[in-house]
């Protein structure tokens, strides 16, 4: 049997896909079969429910020691753009939030701010946690955590606890990137390594908090460097069960210094529907796929659906991080919206909380 | 076996996106294997004045607007020559329904640019246009069409189609042309050799059944005479038009619904031999994604399409982008003309 026969013969069985396995797959090209193969492994994991929640995203401060090639978001301390929330700013926001019917996530990541004090983080949190009590707060990516640890000469794990006693529910997924170091030390080389995202994201899951993975694709990474990156998630949830979602970010290149100096455009639908597929077949033991819709246009995380997505993340209310790197995406949806594209996909539309429990009926409110 | 309309109108309510986009593709690929045609043209409107007043045009101007326009000749010219000059092959006029015109203005344009830029194929003048200009002349469709061929006229774009079902028509472009008149136009464009693609415009607030209606009006048609090209599909704009106001037609036609109708007009024209997504009004996006769903053709690059631009929608394109997006979904890409002939690979 010839090796892109034997890909085949596997993605259709639904069976586990080796390195060359994938690689086949992608140099094939055959995107239909991808997405029927992928669609078929989203109905054994979910079913015909797909799903979508109520969240709202904060981004804490801009101000980042990082200075990543890949970013667009993040400016240097005294720049005028530079901003910090304030408790009180938080406590404002706080109290729109919870005007929000069913209101079921809050989602912070930030940059790494060169001088405020982990106190402030937990401060957040805690003031997250005491104005939306029944609010999942998903914060903080690995890549913040190990920041947090190196500030305060702490381990990763102390900080972790911490940050759960005040009420931290989940780390996003955000901050892996691509694993490969060579392609680090290009796109961002002050973050986190992979090995310490990794054994993040490890920690956090002995300690039951829920996490997410993600990678970021479409700059100066390989085909099997991406494959790889999916190799590493899938070893470590084969070893831990703990990865709840995961997701795509294609890179947006536009006002990144990666973009300007490396001349890069944003990879087309195709490539972002066949990486959708593609990872839903790798990952065989993740238990659901995002279709980020801020990252790929509404037409395009739809069509997503039929490529092996079975979550549509969320209405979110204001979002600064991808709309900085030029989406073009408008900042918020209404839930009856999302319901509708779900329902127009053959599928079931549910409103999930943060562990994908079914919240109300779905589009009941808009 | 040929597919039956009530058979599509199945399809388009019930058809399995990933069956249909798959099944739609092997005829694609049968056809043209890895090959995927773009065309290089500018649009030039000659007018904005129109008398129709259609409730899904945010072009049109009633005549002494003051923003309304008529191009002179030069002018006309001056496009072209930008035309020919951005490597473009064709262009395509199109006008609003002007009152007091002539068919002599539009021969001497015609006659002008094959004068000038004997290279340049005319592919131009909607069927509503043409029937428009017949009625000033006091002329029948057919000589008027005679007439427009010796100035220069190559072909006619299948613009003007929409819905062809007279109960939508009557609601969203009551004074445009009705279907009877649009196919008869047609049928007598071909008859002298004038070839010409058709389209269809989705999202009118058409059911599924008129849209089969639409699609096997077309076959028939084709049957008879062989004359259409291509088989192009819109979606209605709803942005700053009467008809989204209103409510008529208020949501966009979703990516979903547009796949899977592409993919039955591929699998429902076994007798037209290109079917084309329409990149300008979808975006490169979905697009490109077209190309998976039985597209063997990205439509043009077009160097103005201020009907389109005002209605809120607006992607430009260049060829150098154009060819990555195509090669991106792992296809060649490759320069066509008016007839979908191959001029230049990449």
């Amino acid at each position: 049997m010839t090796t892109i026969a034997r890909a085949r013969a596997r993605a259709e069985a639904g069976e586990r896909l080796s390195l060359e396995d994938a690689l086949a797959l992608y140099e094939e090209n055959d995107l239909l079969f991808l997405a029927a193969c992928a669609r078929a492994a989203k109905e054994r994991a979910s079913g015909r429910s797909v799903f979508y929640t109520v969240n709202r995203h904060i981004n804490l401060t801009n101000i980042c020691s990082s200075n990543c090639p890949l970013c667009a978001f993040q400016v240097e301390k005294g720049d005028a753009r530079g901003y910090v929330l304030s408790l009180e700013d938080l406590d404002q926001r706080l109290a729109a939030a919870a005007k929000v019917p069913e209101l079921s996530e809050i989602h912070i990541v930030s940059a790494l701010h060169p001088e405020e004090p982990f106190s402030y983080y937990v401060d957040v949190v805690r003031a997250v946690r005491a104005a939306l009590p029944g609010v999942e707060i998903q914060a903080f990516t690995p890549v913040e955590i190990v920041n947090f640890a190196k500030m305060t000469a702490r381990p990763v794990k102390s900080i972790l606890e911490e940050l759960q006693a005040a009420g931290l529910d989940g780390l996003p997924g955000g901050g892996a990137e691509i694993f490969a170091e060579r392609v680090r030390r290009i796109i961002c080389p002050k973050k986190a390594t992979a090995a310490e995202w990794l054994e993040t994201m490890r920690s956090a899951q002995a300690l039951g908090i829920r996490t997410n993975a993600s990678m970021m694709y479409g700059h100066v990474e390989t085909v099997r460097e991406r494959i790889e990156h999916l190799l590493a998630i899938r070893d470590l949830q084969d070893e831990t069960g703990g990865f709840q979602a995961f997701l795509l970010f294609p890179f947006h290149p536009a006002h990144t210094k990666l973009g300007e100096e490396r001349q890069l455009t944003r990879v087309g639908a195709w490539e972002d529907l066949k990486m959708m597929a593609l990872s839903r077949l790798v990952l065989d033991n993740v238990p659901h796929m995002k279709a980020f819709w801020v990252m790929l246009t509404l037409p395009i995380a739809q069509l997503a659906l039929g490529f092996g997505a079975d979550d549509l993340d969320g209405t979110i209310g204001e979002e600064k991080i991808i709309h900085a790197a030029g989406a073009q995406t408008g900042t918020g949806i209404t839930k009856a919206r999302l319901a509708a594209m779900i329902r127009e996909a053959g599928y079931e539309p549910v409103e999930r909380d943060a562990r994908y429990e079914r919240m109300g009926k779905a589009g009941e409110t808009a | 076996m040929r597919l039956s309309a009530a058979e599509g109108a199945r399809l388009l309510r019930e058809g399995d996106l990933l069956a249909l986009g798959r099944a739609a593709d092997a005829v694609r690929r049968q056809r043209f294997g890895n090959t995927v045609t773009f065309l290089v043209d500018r649009n030039i409107n000659y007018t904005n004045v129109c008398v129709n007043e259609c409730r899904f045009c945010a072009f049109f101007r009633r005549q002494g607007a003051k923003d309304a326009y008529l191009l002179t000749t030069e002018e006309i010219l001056a496009k072209v020559r930008e035309t020919v000059e951005a490597g473009g092959t064709q262009v395509m006029i199109q006008g609003g329904l002007y009152p007091d015109l002539g068919l002599s203005y539009y021969e001497e344009m015609l006659r002008a640019i094959k004068r000038e830029f004997p290279q340049v194929v005319i592919h131009s003048f909607t069927a509503t246009e043409i029937q428009h200009f017949a009625r000033q002349a006091g002329l029948s469709v057919r000589e008027t069409l005679l007439r427009l061929q010796a100035a220069g006229l190559d072909s006619l774009p299948g613009g003007g189609a929409e819905i062809l079902v007279d109960r939508v028509r009557q609601r969203v472009s009551p004074k445009k042309i009705m279907t009877e008149d649009w196919l008869a136009l047609m049928r007598t464009a071909h008859s002298i050799g004038m070839e010409s693609t058709a389209t269809m415009v989705i999202g009118l607030g058409e059911t599924m059944e008129e849209r089969m209606e639409h699609m096997e009006r077309i076959r028939d048609l084709q049957d008879e005479t062989g004359g259409f090209r291509a088989f192009i599909m819109w979606t209605f704009q709803p942005g700053h038009t009467e008809l989204a106001a209103h409510g008529a037609a208020a949501e966009k036609v979703s990516s979903w619904d547009y796949m899977r109708t592409l993919a039955v007009a591929r699998l429902f024209f076994d007798n037209i031999a290109h079917i084309q997504g329409s990149w300008v009004t979808q975006g490169e996006r979905v697009g490109q994604l077209t190309l998976g769903f039985g597209a063997d053709d990205a439509g043009s690059i077009m160097l103005e399409e201020n009907v389109v631009r005002a209605a809120g929608t607006r992607y430009e394109m260049s060829t150098r982008k154009m060819a990555a997006l195509i090669r991106g979904a792992g296809r060649e890409p490759a320069q066509r003309d008016t007839e979908y002939r191959v001029l230049k690979r990449f």
